[in-house]
């Protein structure tokens, strides 16, 4: 007690001017309006400002939770966008074909891409393997023919449009039967071409054109109209320019037709290739 | 000793006056602001205790405050002037030296000394005075420039009154 006494003696000067500095700032900020807002405010703004920090600081090591959660967050918001929804749905309509006693299944799908300006023109559809799509099969929209399908996966095909070089569809006009074709001349997406219609017939304007039954289309299918017959000069065969029904430019929905029977038969054609 | 309270007496109520009748209408801008009542504080006697020094310099600075408005800003700068006062001396002084109770003034501690003295002590002075007026330290800058110009303005007003009153006594 002694000592501290000795202490404070020794250095009283120090103690003095701590007390009475105390004193003076204590009547500073109880009598100055300025500073006493001063001292709160700051107070406030130093609390805040070190909460604020720690919070920086805090805020990096949780970051990586934070990025997961957000991520989950994401993906969760992700699987309620419309876009993000594929209808899986799928309306079979089954078609007894009476006359031909030949059964067709359709199966509806959506086109996904599409083209119609190019020399061969593909479609996608937002169909595949899953929904009974299988390489071969035809493919028409409500109006008319559309194309065959070339090529298919787990969920998607792409379908060789009518506007394509090499899609040939055989054709009935009046009991005539042609082959349609596009392309060689014409890239016209509204026409295509019947040829092998023998030159001596008289096709007329506005004909029916649909799907003859040597067509993996069921018979009668619509494919258009005949817009313009031309005879060529020592040729046999007319030329017919046909109207298509199907606005390939437009072409939102499609129907894929299925042959249950042409395995069958082309089981059956293949032993004639092998023999 | 009589002789010395009332000679402190006088001084003080002539360094008051002078302050708060008339150096607080003179200023360079709010940036040059002399503060001459200090000098009480500067010239009372090497020999006064220093609970009474801390006393006396709380109390001439509250009373300047009054005067001003402002309580316990000058108040607390004098405080802390009284301490750097006591550290100062303590530092460049030896006190046995003396006798009959001598002043730290220019006539008697010679113009080097005095001039470094009341220099140290102002600015120490001025430094807490602006600091705490301004109370943030945003304008630390700002606060600066006033705390040396208004230093100079002091410790040269301090320097002209040395001179014309106590150039006579010496040593």
């Amino acid at each position: 007690m002694r000592n501290l006494w000795l202490f404070i003696s020794k250095y009283n000067a120090f103690f003095l001017l701590i007390i009475f500095f105390t004193i003076s700032l204590i009547l500073l900020i109880k009598n100055n309006s300025y500073q006493r807002a001063s001292v709160w405010n700051s107070s406030n703004q130093l609390i805040g400002r070190s909460y604020e920090r720690v919070n920086e600081i805090s805020s990096y090591l949780t970051l990586g939770k934070t990025n997961d959660s957000l991520a989950a967050e994401n993906a969760k918001l992700r699987n309620q966008l419309a876009t993000s929804f594929k209808s899986d749905s799928i309306k079979q309509i089954t078609v007894r074909d009476t006359t031909l006693k030949q059964q067709y299944t359709y199966t509806v799908a959506r086109v996904i891409n599409n083209s119609v300006h190019q020399k061969n023109n593909y479609l996608t559809i937002n169909r595949g393997t899953k929904h009974g799509i299988a390489k071969g099969m035809g493919v028409t929209s409500a109006k008319g023919i559309v194309g065959i399908v070339l090529n298919v996966n787990e969920n998607f095909a792409t379908i060789r449009s009518l506007l394509h070089t090499e899609t040939k569809v055989s054709a009935n006009v009046n009991g005539n039967i042609g082959s349609l074709v596009w392309g060689d001349g014409n890239y016209d997406p509204r026409f295509a071409y019947l040829k092998d219609i023998q030159s001596h017939l008289i096709i007329k304007k506005g004909a029916r054109v649909v799907t003859s039954e040597f067509s993996l289309f069921p018979e009668g299918t619509n494919i258009g109209y005949v817009a313009e017959t031309r005879a060529k000069d020592g040729d046999s065969s007319l030329d017919i320019k046909v109207k298509l029904d199907t606005d390939f430019a437009t072409l939102q929905y499609v129907y894929v037709i299925n042959n249950l029977l042409s395995a069958e038969q082309l089981s059956l054609e293949a032993q004639n290739k092998v023999e | 000793m009589g002789r010395v309270v009332i000679t402190n007496s006088i001084r003080f109520l002539l360094l008051i006056a002078t302050q708060v009748f008339l150096l607080k209408n003179i200023g360079y801008y709010n940036l040059s602001i002399p503060y001459m009542y200090i000098l009480f504080i500067l010239i009372l006697p090497f020999g006064i205790p220093n609970g009474l020094l801390f006393l006396f310099a709380f109390l001439t600075g509250l009373t300047i405050d009054v005067f001003y408005d402002t309580l316990g800003l000058n108040a607390a700068a004098c405080t802390v002037m009284a301490f750097v006062r006591i550290v100062f001396i303590s530092l460049t002084v030896q006190r046995d030296g003396f006798d009959n109770e001598p002043e730290p003034s220019l006539g008697i501690m010679g113009f080097r000394w005095f001039i470094f003295y009341a220099f140290i002590l102002t600015f120490s002075h001025h430094f807490i005075l602006f600091t705490f007026e301004n109370f943030k330290f945003t304008e630390i800058g700002y606060t600066l420039i006033r705390v040396i110009l208004s230093t100079l303005f002091t410790v040269f007003l301090i320097l002209i009154t040395e001179f014309a009153f106590f150039r006579k006594k010496v040593r």
